[in-house]
């Protein structure tokens, strides 16, 4: 009774070769998923656009009336990139909770035991984390017109470009964070604890120089600094600023006086992009 | 270091075989054992030690090819942790282990291409339709792309899920979803299939269902089905059971022949005179013990013999009771207890065990 019939076992569908390819197919998938129910959560696509449009309005219009406008750029208009960047942060934070949420349901445990590259599974999440956060900052840009900054074609393109790198910067770094977190209550309390903090010490919200010492200090370690000013600078470009107004905005980081060039600013971002991808595969290691 | 087919070994493999060999990767592909009679699992002196917990103790045993075999054991047995070390998630601490001739310690990445496997709780995506958790698994497991299609149709046919292969995930019964996971297992071909508790937490009809898939699964795919379970009545459809307890197989072979050794058949007979019938009986040569309120006639067909029995008696009789040994006086027999105990904890709909880790 034990030897049924193997021979009406059909041949094996694996393809063995290739290698790249399969964990390229790996990673879209991966990658697809995520987008997939990103699609089908429509609270949390509404519900991530709330907090930075209320930060807009109410920051923005209530610290335009005690600053001021200089030669017709006002708070508003300056602190518009750094929403934009809060956009993705949040987004692109938040998307590794599906990490936790897969830990929960079971699902990390299918994903994990297959017969693929680890860091193929956290690129294809993190890949589609970052599509989301880029999509997410994107939309913000409708805004752009009601405040008065002004777009071109070109700009948009950069503004995704860089909407990308710094969500894939921090998708990695979240994706890092679920790996050493195995409880969702636990993952939301560091996340909350850490991301206005991070948020508001990246200059995001002020500008970067006359501040204190300590926290121009602070500001300058922070890797988020990093990715915020680019964008700010590319935004502020295409604006017409009178030199009144781009001196009392000055983008760009000094640090001891020097001024970093764009490049390096975007190097130091993809550079930290890479260490938390490393950390986040190794976080996913074998159990036992 | 990559494909590594040595030619000659894989000559002496039956032919529908051949397709599995060529490992790749990082990791020596051939398998280990070339002799002509390979088992789909092989396993020698396994252990798992938790620090003072040995959950797993010196377990040896083979399933052939085709074989359904299970794993028949209480709560906190050592079943899982088995197929944990079996499907290369969790390394053994003593012994050797070899799936599909796959080496456990030393090809893992082999093994789990080899393999299907249906964890005890349950791992689907509730927010995918059962056709896009199919299509993930797909890729995840190699099939290639223009197969894919064919291969999902197939297996959701064969768990008989095809009506609702658009349907989200979160809108399926325990039963379905469970099933769902086995055509996901079945997938990509696996040369072995491991269900831990497949039926746990189903309604009866439900786990005949599935009984159904598994049995067809075999026929039909040619699979070796390892699978483990605490229901005494379902172990009845493997083709061999091994009983586990506290770590160690207390006992291993058909069910029919389990039954066997624990003993024959019994005939209970409840008479006007107990004794009277006792000694006519023994007279007659029957092998029997007298009760207080009953007399006990042990039997090698006790359903063919009774009404001889009864003839025997010569004693008005008032009841008769056949009792055939089951999987349950199989487990007593060997463990010393019931197996019976407390399994309330386990009925729980699928979504509540989701939370369980
Ligand atoms: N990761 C672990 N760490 C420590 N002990 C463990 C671990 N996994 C299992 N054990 C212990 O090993 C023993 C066997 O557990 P196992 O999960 O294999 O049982 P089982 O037969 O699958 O039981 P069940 O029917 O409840 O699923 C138990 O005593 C359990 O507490
Ligand atoms: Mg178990």
């Amino acid at each position: 009774m034990t030897t049924t019939n193997i021979s009406a076992r059909p041949a094996r569908l694996v393809d063995e070769h290739n290698y790249v390819r399969h964990e390229l197919r790996t990673i879209q998938m991966v990658w697809r998923r995520e987008i997939i129910r990103f699609l089908r959560a429509r609270t949390r696509i509404l519900s991530s656009f709330v907090q930075p449009i209320l930060f807009l309005f109410v920051l923005g219009y209530g610290m335009t009336t005690l600053v001021g406008t200089t030669g017709g750029f006002d708070f508003k208009k300056f602190v518009f990139p750094g929403i934009v960047s809060m956009a993705v942060v949040t987004t692109a934070i938040f998307s590794a909770i599906s990490i936790v949420w897969d830990r929960e349901f079971g699902f990390l445990r299918e994903m994990l035991v297959a017969p693929v590259n680890r860091g193929s599974l956290v690129l294809g999440k993190a890949l589609g984390g970052t599509t989301i956060a880029t999509l997410q900052g994107t939309i913000m840009l409708v805004l752009a017109p009601l405040i008065g900054v002004h777009l071109t074609p070109l700009l948009v393109v950069e503004v995704i470009l860089l909407e990308a790198l710094m969500a894939f910067g921090l998708t990695t770094f979240g994706v890092f964070v679920a790996s050493r977190i195995q409880k969702m209550e636990g993952f939301q309390v560091v996340m909350q604890l850490v991301l206005f903090p991070m948020i508001f010490l990246s200059g995001a919200l002020f500008p970067l120089d006359g501040l204190p010492s300590w926290l121009a200090f602070i500001t300058r370690i922070h890797p988020l600094t990093y990715a915020v000013d680019p964008l700010r600078h590319v935004v502020f470009a295409v604006q017409n600023m009178p030199p009144a107004a781009a001196a009392r905005f000055a983008t760009g980081v000094t640090i001891f006086g020097h001024l970093l060039p764009l490049w390096s600013e975007i190097g130091i971002v993809i550079a930290f992009a890479m260490i938390f991808l490393v950390l986040a595969i190794s976080g996913f290691g074998r159990p036992d | 270091m990559t494909s590594n087919e040595s030619g000659d070994g894989t000559k002496n493999k039956p032919a529908s075989r051949s397709g599995s060999t060529s490992g790749h990767s990082l990791e020596v592909g051939n398998r280990t054992d070339e002799s002509p009679k390979r088992y789909a699992i092989e396993v020698k002196s396994l252990s798992k030690r938790y620090g003072e917990i040995e959950a797993v103790k010196e377990v040896s045993f083979r399933v052939d090819q085709g074989e359904v075999f299970a794993f028949l054991g209480p709560n906190g047995a050592g079943k899982t942790t088995t197929i944990r070390m079996l499907c290369t998630l969790s390394k053994p601490t003593g012994g050797t282990a070899e799936v599909d001739g796959f080496d456990v310690l030393r090809q893992p990445n082999a093994v789990r291409r080899h393999i299907g496997l249906v964890f005890q709780e349950p791992t689907l995506d509730q927010q995918l339709t059962a056709e896009e958790n199919l299509r993930f698994h797909a890729v995840l497991y190699r099939v290639p792309r223009h197969q894919v299609e064919e291969r999902i149709d197939r297996v959701l046919k064969l768990v008989d899920l095809q009506a609702r292969r658009k349907d989200l995930v979160s809108t399926f019964s325990g039963g379905m979803a469970r099933r769902l996971e086995i055509a996901r297992g079945m997938l990509h071909t696996p040369a072995i299939l491991f269900l831990d508790e497949p039926t746990i937490g189903l309604d009866p009809q439900t786990r005949a269902l599935m009984w159904e898939d598994v049995l067809r699964l075999r026929s039909e795919e040619g699979v070796t089905i390892f699978l483990t379970t605490h229901y005494m009545d379902e172990a009845e459809y493997a083709d061999r059971i091994a009983i586990i307890d506290h770590g160690s197989i207390v006992a291993l072979d058909s069910p029919n022949n389990l039954k066997k050794m624990v003993g024959s058949d019994t005939v209970e007979l409840v008479t006007a005179d107990n004794k009277l019938v006792g000694a006519n009986l023994e007279q007659h040569g029957y092998n029997i013990k007298v009760g207080e309120d009953n007399v006990t006639v042990f039997v090698e067909n006790g359903e063919e013999q009774v009404t001889q029995i009864i003839a025997h008696a010569q004693v008005a009789i008032s009841s008769v009771r056949v009792h055939r040994p089951d999987l349950d006086d199989v487990f007593l027999h060997f463990t010393g207890r019931e197996i019976r105990e407390g399994h309330a904890e386990r009925a729980f709909p699928m979504h509540f065990m989701a939370f369980r880790r």
